[in-house]
């Protein structure tokens, strides 16, 4: 089975682009002094989360460098190391670098290869307690900047190089907020030209690459014009003796670009005639050069056109609206059938191609939020394959319900924690192949991944059949970094301390897992969506965490019934089959409840009129109708008056505005505008077992 | 320095100017309501009852989109006859997020009352709880109840919001 695992590229970089940026923006707004617990971790988990995306996809330089950085985040979060200024800018360097390796993968640019390992170095260092290693910095600086040629700026004694930065009309804010972005790299000036535009001038060791990128988050790189200014000096220190042609031709890269591209910003050109003067032979020189950066500008505008992204409000909105469309056309149907069909044949035939269209219209309306939870699932196949080959284990994954239908919005956010969880089942989880020898199990251990609709939730399950969680080391853990604890505890809430900040059992921090951020991250998401992570463990026999989440906007196949006045949706899925019992079939028992007998089944009776108090309009089964459900295993006869049909239903929450009902899981609007309810087959089958006094805890 | 003055002065001259409120009747009573928390007006239609709910609970209907629970005031508070017909109002209030509806006997009309004009309520043994009172308004010859809409909406008596614990 072969995965195209492209079609999720776009998905880690946009979210890994998020990321850099969230984590960019806490890391300036950093009090080095005094820094706010709360935002470290919040740097740490936005490193983690980038790598253990980077570590799905296999793109393994990411990996390496989110992890040097996460090492030394965590020791400083930790409050082993006291944060320096110097740490913030070799984060943000590292940003950079990552930013720099993102495109690299995305569009196929070139990577500053000497720039990543100083980076690592760097990191290194400073994880090691030395303080600042400049030389480590600026060394290879300057051996960087010949080879990567698409940089070609000329280097000055120190390896530090003159950028003259001319920005397009932009608001002041922009302005200011670049000029201190760009002063992270170096230092920097500031002029305005008579037609308001400003032009920095910056002294730094970094390449030009450095200053689009950063450039980029505000406006678009094409407008920039990046020239390297100072250059009578420098020129010549930068053009290596015997190469007169590279050098001039590195001028010409730089200059010739924005030349060619718009000839109207003319500005600059007097000061360098000679080297644009041969524009036709410098163009091209240019071109050469700058391959990457060049397929980069167009790549990067075509895929802005593929996809959007837009608030998930704004989609929510749509789908209420078109919601109200479809019941206006349903009222305006409902008024012209009455006209003669013979008179009116022309409006007839509108309304007709009208209902067509606003049915389609809401069909497409709702594809967008819909997604199939295989998006997700079939991320994981290959990451577990890596994983285990990598920790040296045997892992055979298996995945269900992959076709269960999840909201978009809860599809994006539930793919970190799942990684998460996934990547923990496999390195803590399930044992090595000896280790599950000795004990008595397959060598190949099982990772079941499933998701279904339950009880008007959908419940994700990530499953192993390893060695469970330890009760007891889990405890001496929360001993040690003192959390509130007993040996009494019980066991549902001894594993909930696994999602306290900070904690892991594992003895050995690895790349995979084990910094006890990723359950602090699962547990944060999931409850940020309103869901409820539950996990079960026996020792020996394997660990499920199943993440419950809420069906705010899922649709439902819903076979919609009656009883006395109302109707009432039951979610198809519960339904087995309906019928209409003999009366022979219905028995009392001990004369309290009923049993229905179905295929040799005695079914549990219950009948919806009594638990809702209503008035119906048959009481005996035998007149009624019988829904036969199943939910959790178990089986019970549903009484009602009628079935009234089969529609496909959007779950509106109950809970928004009003609160949870006993045996209610949401409602929803009917084709006329009336609201109705949704049965929670699970709670109603849990009640009937209670009134037919059956063991309901086991 | 300046500048917090002249707040304090534009809060004293809203608080003179007054505020408005929503009057409406339950049986033979005049109550208002701050207007701000009033979302729209409708005619009553017909609701989607809930299972065991409390009887001043009528149900929920779908308010564009939103499913809004509906409680008729008069059976609350025992007040007039809960009848519905076309002229039957629901008042739509917003309230900490939520929106609620409210049957009422009718809507009269909006008037501003200046602090002068609303009296304390006082202690007697009511339908009302007073502490859901914020006073009296005496608007000439009229008498309006002024109810703390926030409070009663939000209160456990009311069930519309689950308790905070769960």
């Amino acid at each position: 089975m072969t995965i195209d695992m492209s079609q999720f590229y776009q998905v880690f970089f946009d979210e890994a682009d998020e990321l850099l940026a969230e984590m960019e923006k806490l890391l300036l707004a950093l009090d080095v002094s005094a820094p706010d617990s709360e935002d470290l971790n919040a740097i740490f988990r936005a490193a983690h989360s980038i790598k253990g995306g980077a570590a799905t996809f296999a793109f393994n330089d990411i990996t390496e460098v989110t992890h040097m950085l996460e090492s030394l985040l965590d020791r400083i979060r930790k409050g082993e190391m006291a944060l320096t200024p110097e740490h913030v800018e070799a984060f943000l360097v590292s940003k950079d670098i990552l930013t720099m390796q993102m495109d690299g993968h995305h569009h196929g640019s070139s990577v500053d290869q000497d720039a990543v390992a100083s980076v690592c170095l760097r990191l290194k260092a400073l994880s090691q307690g030395i303080a600042d290693a400049p030389a480590a910095v600026a060394s290879p600086a300057p051996a960087a900047a010949p080879e990567s040629a698409s940089a070609a700026p000329v280097a000055d004694a120190d390896g530090n190089c003159v950028f003259r930065i001319e920005l397009p009309e932009v608001p002041q804010r922009d302005v200011d907020a670049l000029a201190a972005e760009l002063g992270l790299l170096g230092t920097i000036g500031q002029e305005s030209l008579a037609d308001k535009r400003v032009v920095f001038t910056l002294t730094t060791p970094e390449s030009q690459d450095s200053i689009v990128a950063i450039c980029s988050f505000v406006l678009d790189p094409d407008d920039l014009k990046i020239t390297h200014g100072g250059a009578e000096g420098s020129q010549s220190s930068g053009a290596p003796a015997g190469l007169p042609l590279t050098g001039a031709a590195q001028a010409g890269a730089a200059e010739a670009k924005p030349a060619a591209e718009d000839p109207g910003y003319g500005i600059f050109e007097p000061e360098k005639t000679d080297a644009v003067s041969p524009p036709a032979v410098a163009a091209p020189v240019a071109e050469a050069r700058n391959p990457g950066r060049r397929a980069t500008d167009k790549e990067g505008a075509g895929q802005e056109s593929s996809s959007i992204r837009v608030g998930i409000e704004k989609v929510d909105q749509l789908i209420n609206l078109v919601g109200e469309l479809v019941i206006t056309q349903a009222m305006i149907e409902q008024r012209i059938g009455v006209l003669d069909p013979i008179q009116y044949e022309r409006l007839l035939n509108s309304v007709g191609q009208l209902t067509r269209n606003t049915r389609d219209l809401q069909e497409a309306v709702m594809s967008i939020r819909m997604m199939p939870m295989d998006y997700v699932f079939s991320r994981f196949p290959r990451m577990v394959r890596d994983l285990a080959g990598k920790l040296g284990k045997k892992v055979d994954f298996v995945t269900r319900g992959a076709a269960t239908e999840l909201d978009k919005g809860l599809i994006e956010r539930i793919v970190d924690p799942l990684t998460h969880l996934v990547r923990n089942s496999v390195d803590h989880g399930i044992e090595m192949p000896e280790k599950r020898r000795a004990t008595g199990k397959s060598e190949t251990g099982k990772l079941t991944l499933s998701a279904a609709h339950q009880g008007g939730n959908i419940v994700i399950e990530v499953s192993d059949d390893g060695g469970g969680l330890s009760r007891e080391r889990i405890l001496d853990k929360a001993k040690q970094q003192g959390l509130p604890v007993s040996d009494t505890m019980p066991d549902a809430e001894v594993w909930q301390l696994i999602f306290a900040p900070g904690f892991s059992t594992a003895e050995v921090v690895t790349d995979v897992s084990g910094r006890g951020v990723g359950m602090d991250v699962v547990k944060r998401n999931i409850t940020a969506m309103g869901g409820i992570v539950d996990i079960r463990s026996v020792p020996g026999a394997g660990t499920t965490i199943a993440i419950s989440l809420p069906l705010t906007l899922a649709i439902l196949d819903g076979m919609s019934v009656r009883v006395g006045e109302e109707v009432y949706i039951l979610p198809l899925g519960y339904v087995i089959e309906s019928l209409q019992p003999a009366a022979a079939d219905v028995k009392d028992i001990a004369g309290q409840g009923q049993v229905v007998k179905i295929r040799e089944e005695y079914l549990p009776l219950i009948p919806l009129y009594q638990i809702f108090a209503i008035e119906p309009n048959f009481t005996d089964p035998a007149q009624g109708i019988v829904v036969i459900l199943e939910a959790d295993g178990k089986k019970a006869a549903l009484l009602v008056d009628a079935l009234v049909g089969q529609q496909q239903v959007v779950v509106k929450n109950l809970e928004s505005n009003f609160r949870k009902v006993a045996g209610i899981s949401g409602a929803t609007i009917l084709g006329d505008g009336g609201v109705s309810l949704i049965l929670d087959v699970s709670a109603l089958l849990r009640s009937s077992r209670q009134l037919n006094a059956d063991p309901v805890f086991f | 320095m300046s500048y917090s003055t002249q707040t304090q002065a534009q809060t004293e001259a809203g608080e003179i100017a007054g505020k408005e409120f929503l009057a409406f009747t339950l049986g033979k009573e005049e109550y208002g309501i701050d207007i701000l928390r009033v979302q729209e007006i409708r005619g009553y239609e017909p609701v989607t009852r809930i299972a065991n709910a409390p009887d001043f609970i009528k149900g929920v209907v779908n308010l564009r989109g939103i499913i809004v629970p509906v409680v008729d005031m008069r059976i609350k508070l025992s007040l007039g006859s809960p009848t519905y017909d076309q002229f039957t109002v629901v008042i739509i209030l917003s309230i900490a997020g939520r929106v609620v509806g409210m049957v009422v006997d009718s809507v009269s009309d909006v008037t501003t009352l200046s602090p002068e004009q609303v009296k304390p309520a006082p202690e007697m043994g009511t339908t009302f709880d007073s502490d859901y009172l914020i006073g009296l308004g005496t608007l000439n010859d009229r008498m309006l109840i002024l109810v703390d809409i926030d409070k009663l909406m939000s209160s456990p008596e009311m069930g519309l919001i689950e308790k905070i614990a769960a």
